[in-house]
């Protein structure tokens, strides 16, 4: 059974890479459709068997695989090993991954029709896949970070890929140079992890982490650090890199340069939940640190709180989404923080199919519009595109954690996870993630109105021209309804409070308290929202979507009063908190000032100029000087022979003596 | 051994003289103004001797007429060498002076007697013999240098060549005469058992030694006894300067090894260190000088100073055997060089013409325009030159210098490296010069087919002996008996 299942596995990761390959290389031969069918083919494959994963484990008690299926060398004592875990974990992040992009791979035949690098695009987000897949089921750091960069570079190269556009290719520098960073501390932490652990391999990193947990370093004398915060927290860097945690958050709302399935699969569904899971795959290491956790509890609540602020003010509508997004992923951070692993993963997986659903949403709607993205553009577009309308209702409910979506039950699990949570910082966050439900309501709402309600601001031209988007368009977001509406009820009982993960997760016995008094008082799925009517998130919720439809619908005139009263704080969000300039000034100028110091001081003058041309022009001199021994007169010559052969018997006959 | 079987040894070198002496008589006779007669009858005795050379070539090391001359495989390949170079530079030479109308018969013939002078000279075992050779090699080349003799340039050459010679030899000979003295014996290996023999320092021994390296230094152009290279090889028809920078270098290799290394090998130490100056010297003055001259034929005097400074450090090895192949890379690096200098002067003459000697530096701007296969060939002998690999000249310096290390002296092979580096700039500038700069003039290039062939297949010889060196490099180490 496992060499059988060996081969599920392998299959799952190699079909998309061999699609993108064959996509990729020869594109030319199989053309277009060709190039849509392997792909979607390759991904296909990945999805089914998936799932088949899924039941093995999930329904037919299957054992957990934890084996290498390939060394990839061997040195100094340590093996780097191409090897997969498959646990509960893995395996329902292998089945989001499959599952969103599979329907995203079907969505892309619509949105790239007309686009002249088609056959490149898949191969990109087949690519992608194959990528995100050896992430999620490494067994080993190594392949960890493989993946993680994998999945960095394809992003790098979809954001930049209507390579054309100015700005898309400052995204995608700007997305890759701020991932940089985040990989710095990443490596460094895997780096540490192989220094103190002497391996690479996951469960051998577990068994030992109690043991390591003691050791102490002082890199400065007088302060000790604890080993384990420092790994933890350096792999966390990693971590808010990829998933646009706050402060290097800056790159995903740019990164909606890239054409929308891309924002969908990448920027929303999948890559950038790469952090999320990372942290709940080392939950034996963090609970083994409280100073990280709350490090962590802390970033989130900043992300989930200020970053949904912004996306009030912005008029783009994917850029909304990308806030939103932001925002989310800041939930799920906070989940971590109050080691609720499982209501991240929950709150990821819920969110990866209604956020992949309201992009495509989204998509569907710039179709439309001819590349339109700007809402002040829309209005009343319900009456054209009901399926878009309707789907985008879904995920806009399900986004803002309306009763029964899915996402009411991930966000509400959080926040009551984050109530009982005890670490410092907890309070804070509780009210931030709060707060952030009436600002996200409102976001969310505003976008939705000012979409497909209201007056029709469209320009003539597109209206003569509205239609609903094709069937490889709609069916997509037509399937992705379907569990962004059910698969909040569906999973929260065995998620939240069940033993959904068995052993994938460790919670230590003092952290767990909240949840177990949670799962305590849960009664079953309708209790759960029953209850839920008693707390403040619903009703926040309630509240925003009033309050949009207050400002977008009744009164439209109203947001345009209130930017005028309090136009600097207005600034100041449509400025982004002024993090793009400060980054700009401080890091990029920086280094172009330091890299043109050390190019023109250091590079042109001392080395080109001192060094380089320095021994050219002494050489060149000393030739020219040299030169003139050689006079032409015999006599010199002669002389010259004679000094030389004196100078000989001075040194050599003299020794003698 | 009787004298008649002590007399197979000597044959290639009587057949050579016994044609010289001939072809001396058919040129007084011949009417044809052509020279065709002695220019074919030149070349056949020097492959009629380069054949008997190869159908004589020995297994053991053989001295005969007391112990005179020897007969080993180093004097084979030096042999095989000196005739092949000087049949190559026959044919670039008949081109030269046709071209010019300038065609003596006596070129072949002092050309001929200079080869048997060197061949002598790699077959010497006595300091008597190497010194037979030497003059009759020096003799023959100076009045080469002055054959033309309405040339003002030519004539002040071989007068400063001719007059330093004889310095030179002077010295060679007044250390000879001590060497004598000192050990009661001429002949080379016994010098070297008496030297061994030796309880105490020998200041008498060192003393002639200096005067004998002297000598050495002058024939090789090593600085300070360089002077008078760049002059003659400025100053005489590029043919002879052809001549003299080819063939004379091997011979002057031999007569290095002969007297240093088979005469003197107790005495290691102290010769090693004056070579060890005379190379850094050499290396240093030749690379830098080089770069501000605008003759390419200047530029190529310099440039052998340099490689002579490569050459005797390929000897200091000597036989230290126990640790490298001794020196096995400075044979290998002669005869690398000599083929490399054969194209390159051949690539002037080339370009040369009757009323335009092509032999500045600007002459080589576009070359690629107007001949790209010639500019080509160019371009293989100034990277050969330079030492840039895959072609021979780098495995030439590569092999002196892993010899070098061998040895321990690790800052002499690292300042051979920085020279080389310095000395690269100069090559470079030919190709920067052909490659990147527009022609003064489109004049098209003329030669005999004879002579293309040949310049390209010598060209192209760098090339293939830098993707396979390994043959040249066991028959250069199996000399030295491996």
């Amino acid at each position: 059974m496992a060499a059988y299942m060996e081969n599920i596995y392998l299959a799952i990761v190699l079909s998309p890479l061999i699609g993108a390959l064959i996509a990729g290389l020869f594109g030319r031969f199989i053309g277009r459709r060709g190039a849509h069918w392997i792909t979607i083919i390759g991904v296909g494959i990945s999805a089914m068997l998936s799932l088949v994963a899924y039941k093995h484990l999930m329904f037919d008690g299957g054992e957990v695989y934890n084996a290498a299926v390939y060394t990839w060398l061997t040195t100094g004592g340590y093996s780097f090993e191409v090897g997969f875990l498959i646990d509960r974990l893995s395996v329902t992040m292998m089945v989001v991954v499959s599952f969103v992009s599979w329907m995203i791979h079907i969505y892309t035949i619509g949105y790239m029709r007309d686009d002249p690098g088609y056959q490149r695009f898949f191969s990109y987000i087949s690519l992608f896949t194959f990528a995100m897949l050896t992430l999620v089921m490494s067994n080993n750091f190594m392949q960890l970070f493989f993946g993680w960069e994998a999945v960095g570079l394809v992003s790098y190269l979809l954001i930049g890929f209507w390579f054309k556009r100015e700005s898309a290719i400052f995204a995608s520098l700007k997305a890759f140079i701020v991932n940089r960073v985040g990989d710095f501390g990443f490596l460094i932490g895997v780096a540490a992890v192989l220094m103190y652990f002497n391996s690479l391999d996951y469960m051998e990193v577990f068994s030992q982490a109690e043991a390591v947990a003691g050791l102490t370093l002082s890199p400065i004398p007088g302060y000790e650090w604890s080993v384990m915060t420092l790994i933890c927290i350096c792999l966390f860097i990693g971590a808010m890199g990829k998933s646009a945690q706050f402060p290097l958050h800056v790159w995903l709302p740019d990164s909606m340069e890239g054409p929308t399935p891309i924002s969908a699969l990448i920027h929303a569904a999948t890559m950038v939940t790469a952090g999320i899971f990372m942290v709940a795959r080392m939950s034996p290491l963090y609970e083994l640190s409280e100073v990280a956790l709350s490090f962590i509890l802390l970033v989130g609540a900043v992300t989930a709180f200020f970053m949904g602020l912004l996306g009030l003010v912005q008029n783009d509508i994917k850029r909304v989404v990308a806030y939103s997004t932001l925002s989310q992923l800041g939930y799920m951070t906070v989940a971590l923080g109050a080691s609720a692993y499982s209501v991240a993963i929950f709150h990821l997986v819920t969110h990866a199919f209604f956020k992949a659903l309201l992009f495509l949403a989204a998509g569907s709607v710039i179709i439309a519009l001819h590349h339109e993205q700007d809402m002040r553009k829309m209005g009343g577009l319900y009456r054209y595109m009901p399926v878009t309308w309707f789907t985008g209702l879904i995920g806009s409910l399900a986004l803002i954690g309306f009763p029964f979506t899915s996402g009411f039950y991930s966000k509400d699990s959080i926040i009551e996870a984050v109530h009982h949570s005890q670490l410092p910082g907890s309070g804070i966050a509780y009210i931030a993630v709060l707060l952030g439900v009436f600002i996200t309501a409102l976001y969310s709402f505003r976008m939705f109105f000012l979409t497909f309600h209201g007056e029709e601001r469209i320009t003539r031209h597109t209206w003569e021209n509205l239609k609903e988007s094709p069937a490889v368009v709609t069916v997509p977001l037509a399937v992705l309804a379907i569990p962004s509406l059910v698969i909040g009820a569906v999973l929260v009982g065995p998620m939240v409070f069940g033993d959904y993960y068995m052993d994938a997760l460790r919670v230590s016995a003092s952290h767990a308290e909240g949840l177990n008094e949670m799962a305590s008082r849960y009664t079953g799925v309708m209790g759960f929202t029953l209850n839920a009517f008693t707390h403040a998130p619903v009703w926040l919720a309630f509240a925003g979507v009033f309050t949009a439809w207050l400002f977008y619908i009744r009164f439209p005139h109203w947001p345009a009063r209130i930017v005028g009263s309090f136009g600097l704080l207005y600034q100041f969000l449509v400025k982004k908190y002024y993090f793009d300039e400060v980054y700009q000034a401080v890091f990029a100028g920086g280094a172009r000032g330091a890299g043109k110091l050390l190019w023109q001081q250091g590079d042109v003058q001392v080395i080109d100029g001192v060094l380089v041309n320095g021994t050219a022009r002494v050489i060149r001199w000393s030739s020219g000087v040299i030169r003139t021994l050689q006079s032409g007169y015999l006599y010199h010559y002669a002389f010259a022979m004679i000094i030389g052969l004196l100078l000989l018997l001075a040194v050599f006959v003299h020794q003698v003596f | 051994m009787s004298i008649t079987a002590e007399i197979v040894f000597l044959v290639p070198e009587l057949a050579l003289l016994i044609l010289a002496c001939l072809i001396l008589v058919c040129d007084a006779f011949s009417t044809d103004p052509g020279k065709l007669l002695t220019y074919r009858l030149a070349q056949f005795s020097l492959v009629a001797v380069l054949l008997l050379v190869v159908y004589l070539y020995p297994d053991d090391a053989v001295s005969v007429f007391h112990q005179h001359f020897i007969s080993d495989p180093l004097s084979a390949v030096l042999k095989v060498t000196i005739c092949a170079v000087s049949i190559i530079v026959f044919s670039y030479s008949y081109d030269y002076f046709e071209e010019r109308d300038t065609l003596q018969g006596e070129y072949f013939v002092l050309g001929l007697f200079a080869v048997l002078g060197m061949l002598i000279m790699a077959s010497a075992y006595s300091m008597l013999t190497v010194y037979l050779g030497l003059e009759l090699m020096s003799l023959s080349l100076y009045a080469m240098v002055a054959m033309h003799k309405g040339s003002g340039t030519a004539s002040e050459a071989a007068i400063k060549y001719f007059v330093l010679g004889a310095l030179a030899s002077g010295i060679l000979l007044y250390g000879i005469s001590i060497l004598y003295g000192a050990s009661g014996t001429l002949v080379l290996p016994e010098l070297a058992a008496h030297v061994s023999a030796r309880t105490e320092t020998d200041v008498l021994l060192v003393f002639g030694l200096v005067f004998v390296v002297v000598g050495i230094a002058f024939k090789l152009g090593a600085v300070p006894f360089h002077m008078w290279i760049p002059d003659v090889y400025e100053g005489s028809p590029t043919a002879v300067t052809l001549f003299l920078a080819t063939a004379p270098k091997v011979a002057a290799f031999a007569m290095a090894v002969r007297l240093l290394v088979d005469g003197m090998e107790p005495l290691h130490i102290d010769w090693q260190g004056m070579l060890i100056i005379l190379s850094v010297l050499s290396m240093a003055a030749g690379n830098i000088i080089a770069i501000s001259q605008t003759n390419i034929k200047r530029m190529l005097a310099y440039s052998t100073i340099a490689h002579a400074g490569f050459l005797i450090l390929g000897i200091l090895p000597g036989m230290r055997l126990d640790v490298g192949y001794g020196y096995a890379g400075a044979l290998f690096y002669v005869i690398v060089y000599a083929i490399m200098s054969l194209g390159a002067f051949g690539v002037v003459i080339l370009l040369g013409r009757k009323d335009h000697e092509s032999d500045r530096l600007e002459d080589f701007k576009g070359l690629a325009e107007r001949s790209p296969w010639f500019a080509f060939i160019m371009l293989l002998l100034m990277f050969s030159l330079a030492g840039v690999p895959p072609f021979a000249g780098f495995w030439a310096k590569w092999f002196v210098i892993k010899e070098v290390v061998a040895i321990g002296h690790i800052w002499l092979a690292a300042s051979a490296v920085i020279f080389s580096v310095i000395g690269a700039y100069y090559y470079l500038r030919i190709v920067k010069l052909m490659y990147f700069d527009q022609p003064e003039h489109m004049t098209e290039i003329k030669a005999s087919r004879q002579m293309r062939m040949a310049l390209s297949l010598n060209g192209l010889a760098l090339l293939i002996l830098g993707f396979i060196p390994g043959k040249l490099m066991d028959i250069c180490t199996s000399v030295l008996g491996f």
